[in-house]
């Protein structure tokens, strides 16, 4: 008879309460201030460039986001990146865009990386094809991040698929989905982030907050419709390199509201990317203080090696220490959860 | 077409009390639809309810008609075929991130909604994923059949 095969990824215990035996979700649930960063996947098929990326946030991130082809640009899969990071202990946050397919491929990626070991999973529309290197390509939009959510909700909760089919081991997956604060129309954002808790999800990573009123003002209503204990939300944060850099950002990128104060500020400084990084830091700590926001997201695009000087300066980890890769080797040969 | 879909969204209360009376009758036609069969219905009726809210509202013939849920904005006319609100990428004036052209069917359909009695509450109900086997097929028929119990 042949020898029985062991996974390479063991499967942690889910703690009472929790839904996925992921880090992530196990420091939002003990209140903590928690940090998660995006990695920019590489247009490779190497792993180490993946670990290379990773290896900056070392020591300052709670999770790793590993985007799917944001902005609708080709690089390597989500799943993929998802695995690796997953594969030495890292805790990944797959983004799953329902731009590049249908619910066939999505359901199948939610279980197979879950076998992988991803515990976190981030639910998204997608950006255009419009917007990215493939122009061409025929958008999918099969499902939309509400239904999606409602989908791997559905895997993990009901151990079934959307068309009734019977699934033998549920995905424990901490579930999550995006909200752009300043989006239009303002008014409807947070009701809109309400039916997103309500299609099931469980931690909210926002689209780059530089409007602190509007944030603010968002983070009301938030409250008043009684969602604060709902969700974990993660206001998402990231360095402007320059003024210009800010001004195109906001006039190119869907989404992104920068207001002109902080285009002068950044105009205003000798040193442009040195304030660009004091900007940030001042967002993450108004930000810790705003109740209701439970973390922040570092969105550092080309600028991923600032990450850990800002959560350092921010100071908002009050001395934790997020778990880096030999973090537990001398205290148990179990790899921890991912 | 695109100026009578915003018109018929600045409309969407009169609309929307046609509609319930409309629906109403329909149900009441149940047995006389059974009678001749709602499959020899399908065809024609589609094609009626294809040009009428084709020229209301873009109908994209989804089949599985949302409007009542959406202000009166056919949420298949955006690009994304957004069916619970819109997307991060709204422009700041409004418009559409894929189509700058054309105003966001999520912001007009918001207004519709709020000038709805009820719109406000329905947009915040969760719409399942679109079942692509009802393309082309006649949303009025499925309700009446939904409605009437007949599978």
């Amino acid at each position: 008879m042949a020898a029985e095969i062991i996974p390479v990824i063991p499967a942690p215990e889910v703690p009472a309460g929790h839904t996925s035996p992921g880090r992530l979700e196990s420091v939002l649930r003990a209140g903590a201030f928690a940090v998660t960063a995006e990695l920019a996947p590489p247009d490779s098929a190497d792993p180490n460039e993946v670990y290379k990326r990773a290896r900056v946030f070392d020591g300052y991130v709670d999770a790793i986001n590993a985007t799917d082809g944001s902005g609708a640009n080709c690089h390597m899969s989500s799943v993929a990146v998802s695995a690796l990071l997953a594969r030495v202990g890292y805790s990944p946050v797959m983004q799953i865009s329902c731009r590049d397919k249908n619910r066939i491929a999505i359901q199948g990626d939610i279980l197979g990386a879950a076998a992988l070991g991803v515990t976190n999973m981030l639910c998204l529309t997608g950006d255009g094809v419009q917007a990215g290197d493939h122009p061409q390509s025929k958008p999918v939009f099969d499902l939309d991040c509400m239904s999606l959510l409602g989908i791997a909700r559905t895997l993990r909760d009901e151990l079934h698929f959307q068309s009734g089919r019977k699934i033998t081991a549920a995905p424990r997956v901490f579930l999550g989905a995006a909200e752009n604060p300043s989006g239009l129309p303002h008014e409807w954002r947070a009701r809109r982030l309400a039916k997103k808790v309500e299609a099931g999800a469980q931690f909210i990573q926002t689209q780059y907050c530089y409007d602190m009123p509007l944030l603010r003002s968002f983070m009301k209503e938030v409250d008043a419709l009684g969602l604060t204990n709902k969700v974990y939300l993660l206001a998402g944060v990231g360095p402007l390199r320059s003024a210009k850099a800010a001004d195109w950002m906001r006039t190119n990128v869907p989404g992104i509201h920068i207001p002109d104060a902080m285009i002068a500020r950044m105009a205003g400084a000798k040193d442009q990317v040195a304030e660009g990084k004091q900007i940030c830091i001042d967002l993450i700590q108004e930000m810790s203080e705003i109740p209701g926001i439970h973390g922040v997201h570092v969105m550092a695009y080309r600028q991923e090696e600032t990450v850990a000087e800002i959560i350092d300066r921010a100071g908002v980890l009050k001395g934790r220490k997020p778990w880096q890769p030999g973090a537990d080797h001398n205290e148990s040969e179990h790899r921890t959860q991912s | 077409m695109y100026s009578v879909r915003l018109w018929s969204v600045r409309h969407s209360r009169g609309l929307n009390a046609f509609y319930k009376g409309f629906e109403s009758v329909l149900l009441r036609l149940h047995p006389l639809f059974k009678a001749v069969g709602y499959d020899r219905l399908e065809r024609p009726v589609a094609a009626v309810e294809r040009s009428v809210k084709g020229l209301l509202f873009d109908c994209q013939m989804c089949g599985q008609c949302a409007l009542s849920s959406t202000g009166m904005s056919c949420p298949m006319n955006c690009p994304k075929t957004l069916r619970n609100g819109p997307c991060g990428g709204v422009r700041a004036n409004g418009m559409c991130e894929v189509k700058p052209e054309m105003r966001c069917v999520w912001v007009e359909g918001f207004k519709g909604a709020e000038r709805m009695p009820g719109g406000v509450e329905a947009m915040q109900v969760v719409q399942f994923a679109v079942d692509q086997r009802l393309k082309g097929k006649s949303s009025w028929l499925k309700v009446v059949r939904d409605k009437s119990g007949e599978a």
